[in-house]
């Protein structure tokens, strides 16, 4: 089975899949793998592996920690692949990385050895749709899933248009924002969800700011996955990669309960 | 060209590599900028405050013992410098004060590398009633304190940011988040020809006003066109203003000149025309300082306005086309620029457009006497004097005296 169609499986589990983040190279080379290591152990449907970028402007000041501090440790792209590449063959592994770092490799490399590794899916917070088009064709040829961005700004006529490319989940972005944890669920973020759901066949999955289970708990009435990763980012600062684990079960167990939502 | 430009893109440069949640505002700005540009009460209104407010037209000056000493083409100076706040950052801002207020946005964030464009930010938002936020690289605010000091008092709040290199790469990050995160209530003032498009177009043409001055003052000082304008490159919004209504005009050589730094072959430079590979940064495709990961660089130069690890993508396109020229300038070198405009004709100009005074020399000498070069002198160097006396050793001690 190719790593689009496990991305895709990861979804019909009759509860929102659980999508923990970790950037990679961080708290250590070798560190970003006991975090991945702890995830699955935790229960992790699907890894999403972030590529350290200088710049990385969708993301909030804990990401931007781990990024400076996982380039400072050497974390470069094919680091990054590879981690991600050690892992796809126990869970799908989507990679989210800023465009820079794909065009600046080549795009058909890029894409050949995400397919390689074994990748299943590449977000990238700084390539809409309207510049998407060849790139995510590539994807799909490769068997990689394209999973665009859809924000509570997105219009109709974009979310459709979100829709026709997205061949994995679409990432909505729960408030308009950069990563970081928030409290509750912000309150537009149901809406959104709702509104992609009704203009996009594939599966919808809810990111950006959420930070405890319970936020968790009340996206999962409507995603049909929760991606979570600066708080687990901040847990891992401060007692590493178990102190995050045993964090993520509780968010698990909190999704298991809801079981019955999604779609 | 026109036509690609209006897509968004200069050829192969250009684009709108930005966060989802930003391409609604970007639409937004394009059609009320679509709506307004030639709208009569919004020309008046931009003409009228361009020149009250501003004091346009700047004059187009002889630097008569310039072009003594150097023996070659008439040197003229564009006098951007002479503009309100000191620079020709002014123009676009009131432009875009203009549209954010029609669109009806109550808060205004900006960038700012050498604080110019934060001054001009800071002056068309209290014009206008408007909140300010203007980041900052926390480098910057201390080399350019002077302005820091200018934009409080306009009533503008600065942030220095802590993150990366604490330049203007990194400021220009946080307005971007910032950006996204007020996106309903906020506009923001990019102060260059970068960003996602429509950006690059709309700066360009409120700099433009720079160029169609120079062609009117020309045809009446030397009765034609400058046989070529020369002005110095960061992300480039002064030279693209200079040069836009001359390009592919027969004739005119258009030249840029990027911040060398300590040297091209140093790495420590501004210069991403010469050295940069194509890439995309804050929202555009166009030529960017990285590393072979793709990785982006940090950029250096003696003047914090050209410290910028990227240009404007329609100068990419206008190298690429061979419709411009672009060379690049030391800090040592733009030193010596600064210090004979200021000796030897009564200014002290910006370190940005010291590097334009630098080049020229060469540039009125491939041309020789009798022609024409306009030299567009960006901004005025009162913000640059602690930096400048720092690195040529000029101090306020008083000697003996007689």
């Amino acid at each position: 089975m190719g790593g689009r169609e496990r991305l895709l499986g990861a979804f019909s589990k009759g509860r929102p899949a659980l999508i923990p983040y970790l950037t990679a190279g961080y708290p250590s080379l070798g560190g970003a793998r006991e975090v991945a290591e702890a995830y699955l152990e935790a229960g992790a449907d699907v890894l999403e592996v972030g590529v350290p970028f200088s710049d990385p402007l969708a993301d909030g000041p804990t990401i931007q920690d781990t990024t400076a501090r996982a380039l400072e440790n050497g974390a470069d792209v094919d680091y990054s692949l590879g981690l991600a590449g050690e892992f796809s063959g126990r869970a799908p592994v989507v990679v989210l990385v800023y465009y820079n770092l794909i065009f600046a490799r080549g795009v058909e490399r890029f894409v050949r050895e995400a397919g390689e590794a074994g990748i299943s899916g590449v977000v990238i917070p700084d390539l809409p749709v309207d510049e998407a088009g060849d790139f995510a064709r590539a994807m799909e040829d490769a068997g990689v899933a394209f999973c665009p961005l859809a924000a509570p700004t997105s219009t109709d006529r974009r979310l459709e248009e979100i829709g026709r490319l997205a061949s994995g989940f679409v990432y909505c972005v729960s408030v308009a924002g950069v990563t970081g944890v928030r409290e509750k669920l912000p309150p537009g973020a149901v809406e959104l969800l709702r509104r992609v759901r009704a203009k996009v066949s594939a599966p919808v999955a809810l990111g950006f700011g959420i930070g405890s289970a319970e936020a968790a708990r009340e996206a999962a009435g409507e995603a049909d996955g929760i991606i979570i990763g600066s708080r687990l980012m901040q847990l891992v600062g401060e007692g590493g990669p178990e102190r995050a684990g045993r964090w993520l079960q509780e968010v698990r167990a909190a999704l298991s309960e809801s079981a019955g939502g999604g779609h | 060209m026109r036509q690609r430009a209006e897509s968004g893109y200069f050829g192969p440069f250009g684009g709108r590599y930005v966060p989802e949640t930003l391409i609604h505002a970007l639409e937004e700005l394009e059609e009320s900028y679509e709506r307004y540009r030639n709208d009569p009460e919004f020309v008046e209104e931009l003409d009228a405050l361009a020149r009250d407010f501003v004091g346009r037209p700047t004059p187009l000056m002889l630097a008569s013992r310039l072009t003594r000493r150097w023996g070659g083409a008439n040197v003229w100076f564009k006098r951007e410098d002479l503009a309100h706040t000191g620079a020709h950052k002014i123009n676009n801002t009131l432009g875009q004060i203009l549209l954010a207020d029609r669109m009806g946005k109550r808060r205004i964030i900006a960038e700012t590398g050498a604080g110019q464009h934060g001054v001009a930010t800071a002056t068309v938002a209290a014009l206008y009633g408007k909140e300010c936020v203007v980041y900052m690289g926390e480098e910057d605010t201390r080399r350019q304190r002077l302005n820091v000091v200018r934009m409080r008092l306009l009533g503008a709040e600065v942030v220095p940011v802590r993150t990366g290199s604490r330049t203007l790469k990194d400021a220009v990050n946080e307005a971007i988040r910032d950006w996204v995160t007020n996106v309903e209530d906020t506009h923001y003032i990019i102060g260059s020809v970068v960003g996602p498009a429509p950006y690059p177009r709309i700066v360009r043409d409120f700099q433009t006003v720079i160029g169609r001055e120079i062609e009117a003052q020309a045809r009446e000082r030397f009765g034609g066109d400058p046989d070529a304008i020369v002005a110095c490159v960061g992300a480039g919004s002064n030279a693209i203003g200079a040069f836009h209504p001359f390009v592919g005009r027969e004739g005119v050589r258009l030249v840029g000149v990027e911040a060398a730094g300590r040297g091209l072959e140093s790495g420590e430079h501004g210069a991403s025309l010469a050295e940069g590979r194509l890439g995309v940064l804050h929202g555009a495709k166009s030529y960017v300082l990285q590393t072979p990961d793709g990785q982006i660089r940090e950029a250096h130069s003696i003047s914090a306005g050209l410290d910028y690890p990227a240009t404007g993508p329609e100068h990419a396109y206008l190298k690429e086309e061979g419709l411009a020229e672009y060379a690049s300038v030391t800090d040592e070198e733009a030193l010596e620029g600064f210090t004979l405009c200021s000796k030897l004709e009564g200014i002290l100009p910006a370190l940005e457009s010291a590097h334009a005074v630098y080049h020229a020399e060469k540039v009125a000498r491939e041309l020789g006497p009798g022609r024409n070069l306009v030299v567009c002198l960006s901004g005025r160097g009162d913000k640059d004097v602690e930096v400048a006396a720092e690195a040529l050793g000029v101090g306020p001690e008083v000697s003996g005296g007689r």
